[in-house]
């Protein structure tokens, strides 16, 4: 490195199998100087941080954990890509960070071995060694990196110990000798993947010799078609080439974990040294419970218990919820200090502040579920959660793996969505999307609580159990077995195939990091603050628009105008008196509750004259099979966009003011009656139905736009929202139906 | 011939060969289920599916339905 000119900014891949602590190295280097996007066209996480090593600036590629360098589908091959200089739109690495866990180190040095055949400069970090240690496992690092050959750091990522040879690694990486391992594989093997390449590189001049070996490997049929390898200067010779491999005992693909794991207990050999006297683990000890027979279920329902309990709290979530809802208020109220009425101020306190501050609210409640999830991912117990549940959603086509995103979907199914990236298998992966909205997610809360609390008569049984929780379970657990039912019908329809398999690494429990943990809730609060701050704003300023123009103020107001009028002229002339009597305050009381009551019926005439309006009352005869009259079927048109708009919509169009969740509202719900008659709009089989509504429909715009990014296809949100939609029509239309038959 | 998904808990076997050419056979094969390694029986979840193994020194969870495709030396 000379003295005078900057070295040149290094970028360094960072790769390394799930639960190595990956993600706790990777914060603890670059703290919150990280940006995450996504690769084109895949699922996959694009995620760079910054350091500085003794002045010298790198860029950290974070890759995703995986198990081994051998793609067989798009995701997979991003990394594969991305080391090998060949993925667009990002930076040729210098090369190679692997971390590794030690106490585990057969396994993790499988992918080592695979990333030495790149010949990148390598730099191994061997972390996790207090876990090693405690297991009776002690590693000779030194004699570990005289045999690869390469550098070999023992970290404690967690508590950033082994970090200054790390850093002082980094600063000299020109330092660093490119990995050069001697090949696993025997002279035959390495024969035919040379001349495999030699044929390979007429057509692809560029094509890298790990690509050859890994053609030759790959028995799924993905390689062939990514590399374009068919055809008759290719495929008889890998045919040929594998038959003759198989003939010497060494058969495709069981050839290349057999050469490398050979390896590995070659170079371990001498180097790990076990404590004979055997014992029992502490992971061992808490598996005895949390995967027992009985205790494991048992504790699994009370951690559930638990989480949902904590994001109900009236303590914690709930307080905190209404520190933003009063926040909101009075910004709103602001708003109205400072500007006059008219179309701009209802876009502001309505449009704006209505629409993503009624999503914002949810943000506390979003933190605290992501807290759970994040812990009891952190310390490896989500990998048991799913062991346990596997059984049951084996069931209905799924595996154990689409547990955590459709927990995550409780909250929001935007990342439960996002989650789903963990699913290997694509079809997996697919149903698991397109079910997560059937989640009952937090925005359906306010629905549920303002029609229970109006409509559900409240009863206890058995001394605790109140009728407004019970329909709150059920509810959620109408979403859930309705998720299920219809994974099982995909399965069986048009996204047929077996049920995906379950192969899972239970990983050793550990104390959570809070680095890590804070850091992954930040990341997807930030990502929810984000969503509410552009499309649900974009998508409230069109819903305010529909729902407020056209609007003829002086035709609306002109039957009014004469009882305005004099109200305000008695007000005056009481107001005139210097001290006025009781009964006059009670009389100014009187004018004003007569006022605002003739405000809400001039908004509740303008909302009717709305576009909104004329679409509610154009749906009508649709929505009257489910007990419906036109105002609620145009809250349900008004909440396409965000299902939670629906207790706004409701609250302006039953001629209320904007505090929807109020008592007041409840009050007007149920005395609300049929127009032009005094038969109540609301029976409890009218509030079940609108309940089983929401709790079914896709009354949500970023959830589609997620399903539309993640599966790149314009098809399936298509699909989701038409199949949910059908699904809410039909469920909510047996509802009213039933219910009134039996209810009367 | 013995399968994997024949053991009974507490019980260790041999690896004999994985036959399959399947990505299922070649992610066990990957994750360390290779000839000549030793394997063991932990346990099972709850409803009897799926198992849970140890192997090279972790703990991994397979399906039965997986466990078929591990033949074990006799």
């Amino acid at each position: 490195m000379s003295v005078d000119a900057p070295a040149k900014p290094l970028s360094i891949a960072l790769v390394g199998n799930p639960n190595t602590g990956k993600s706790t190295l990777f914060s603890a280097l670059c703290g919150v100087r990280q940006k995450t996007g996504n690769y084109p066209g895949v699922t996959v996480e694009k995620k760079h941080g910054q350091l500085t090593a003794s002045g010298r600036k790198i860029t950290l590629i974070d890759l995703p954990g995986t198990y081994s360098l051998a793609p067989r589908s798009p995701d997979e091959m991003v990394a594969v890509d991305v080391l090998l200089g060949r993925q667009r739109n990002e930076t040729t690495p210098d090369g190679v960070l692997v971390i590794v866990d030690a106490s585990n180190l057969e396994r993790n040095l499988y992918i080592v071995s695979q990333i030495a055949e790149l010949g990148l400069r390598t730099i191994v970090v061997l972390n996790m060694v207090d876990v090693a240690t405690e297991r009776g496992i002690t590693i000779d690092a030194a004699a570990l990196e005289q045999r690869l050959g390469i550098p070999v750091v023992a970290t404690q990522a967690n508590r950033k110990e082994g970090f200054d040879r790390l850093r002082s690694l980094l600063a000299d990486f020109d330092q660093v000798p490119p990995a050069t391992i001697p090949s696993p594989f025997s002279d035959l093997f390495q024969e035919k993947v040379d001349s495999l390449h030699t044929v390979l590189k007429k057509r692809q001049p560029e094509l890298p010799k790990f690509l050859a070996e890994r053609l030759l490997l790959d028995t799924s049929g993905y390689l062939a078609d990514e590399l374009h390898a068919h055809g008759q200067e290719v495929q008889p010779g890998i045919e040929k080439a594998r038959t003759e491999l198989a003939s010497v005992g060494t058969p495709v693909p069981a050839v290349e974990a057999i050469a490398r794991y050979g390896w590995v207990q070659k170079t371990l050999d001498g180097v790990v040294t076990r404590d004979t006297t055997p014992r029992q683990s502490v992971t061992d000890r808490i598996d005895r419970v949390l995967t027992h027979r009985f205790l494991g279920p048992l504790v699994f329902a009370l951690v559930m218990f638990a989480m949902f309990q904590s994001i109900f709290s009236e303590r914690v979530a709930m307080a905190l919820v209404g520190w933003i809802e009063f926040a909101f208020e009075w910004l709103s109220e602001l708003a109205g200090s400072f500007m006059s009425e008219g179309p701009l101020l209802s876009l502001i306190q309505n449009g704006i502040i209505g629409g993503v501050g009624s999503v914002l609210v949810f943000l506390p409640q979003i933190c605290i579920l992501f807290l759970f999830i994040a812990v009891l991912e952190d310390c490896g117990y989500m990998a048991r959660a799913a062991y346990l549940m596997d059984r049951l959603f084996s069931r209905f086509g799924l595996s154990g793996r689409s547990f955590i995103p459709l927990l995550s979907s409780f909250a929001c199914a935007i990342p439960g969505i996002m989650a789903a990236r963990v699913i290997e298998n694509r079809r997996d992966r697919l149903i698991t999307i397109l079910i997560a909205p059937l989640m009952s997610c937090s925005a359906r809360l306010p629905v549920y609580i303002l029609l229970v609390a109006a409509f559900v008569p409240d009863r206890t049984y058995l001394g605790f159990i109140r009728s407004g929780t019970l329909t709150m379970l059920a509810m959620y657990a109408l979403g859930m077995i309705a998720a299920l039912l219809v994974a099982l019908v995909l399965r069986k329809t048009i996204l047929r195939g077996e049920t995906p398999p379950f192969v899972l690494e239970l990983p050793t429990y550990k104390w959570p990091d809070i680095s890590t943990v804070l850091g992954r809730v930040f990341d997807r609060a930030m990502a929810f603050v984000y969503r509410a701050g552009t499309l649900i704003f974009a998508v409230t300023v069109i819903v305010w628009a529909v729902s407020y123009f056209p609007r003829d103020e002086e035709a609306v107001q002109q039957p009014f105008a004469a009882e305005i009028a004099q109200l305000q002229s008695e007000r005056e002339s009481i107001e005139a008196a210097e001290t006025p009597t009781p009964e006059e305050e009670a009389q100014l009381e009187e004018i004003d509750a007569r006022l605002s009551a003739i405000d809400n019926q001039i908004a509740g005439t303008h909302l009717r004259n709305s576009f909104l309006g004329q679409g509610g009352q154009w749906i009508e005869p649709v929505v009257r099979p489910l007990g419906w009259d036109w105002r609620i079927g145009a809250g349900v048109l008004a909440s396409f966009p965000a299902r939670e708009v629906v207790v706004g919509t409701l609250g302006v169009i039953y001629n209320l003011g904007e505090d929807a969740e109020s008592d007041s509202l409840r009050e007007q719900l149920q005395n609300a009656t049929w127009e032009g008659t005094d038969r109540k709009v609301f029976t409890l089989p009218v509030a079940l139905s609108v309940m089983v509504f929401f709790a079914l429909c896709a009354q949500c715009m970023a959830t589609l736009a997620v399903i539309k990014r993640e599966t790149n296809s314009w098809w399936w949100p298509l699909f989701t929202f038409t199949y949910m939609t059908v699904l809410a029509y039909v469920a909510a239309f047996i509802t009213y139906q039933v219910g009134t038959l039996i209810l009367g | 011939m013995k399968l994997l998904s024949q053991l009974k808990v507490g019980q260790e076997g041999v690896v004999a060969e994985i036959p399959g050419n399947d990505s299922v056979s070649v992610r066990l094969l990957e994750m360390g289920i290779t000839p000549g390694a030793t394997v063991k029986l932990l346990g099972s979840a709850p409803l009897g599916d799926p198992l849970e193994i140890e192997i090279r020194g972790y703990h991994l969870s397979l399906r039965r339905q997986e466990a078929m495709l591990v033949h074990l030396a006799d």
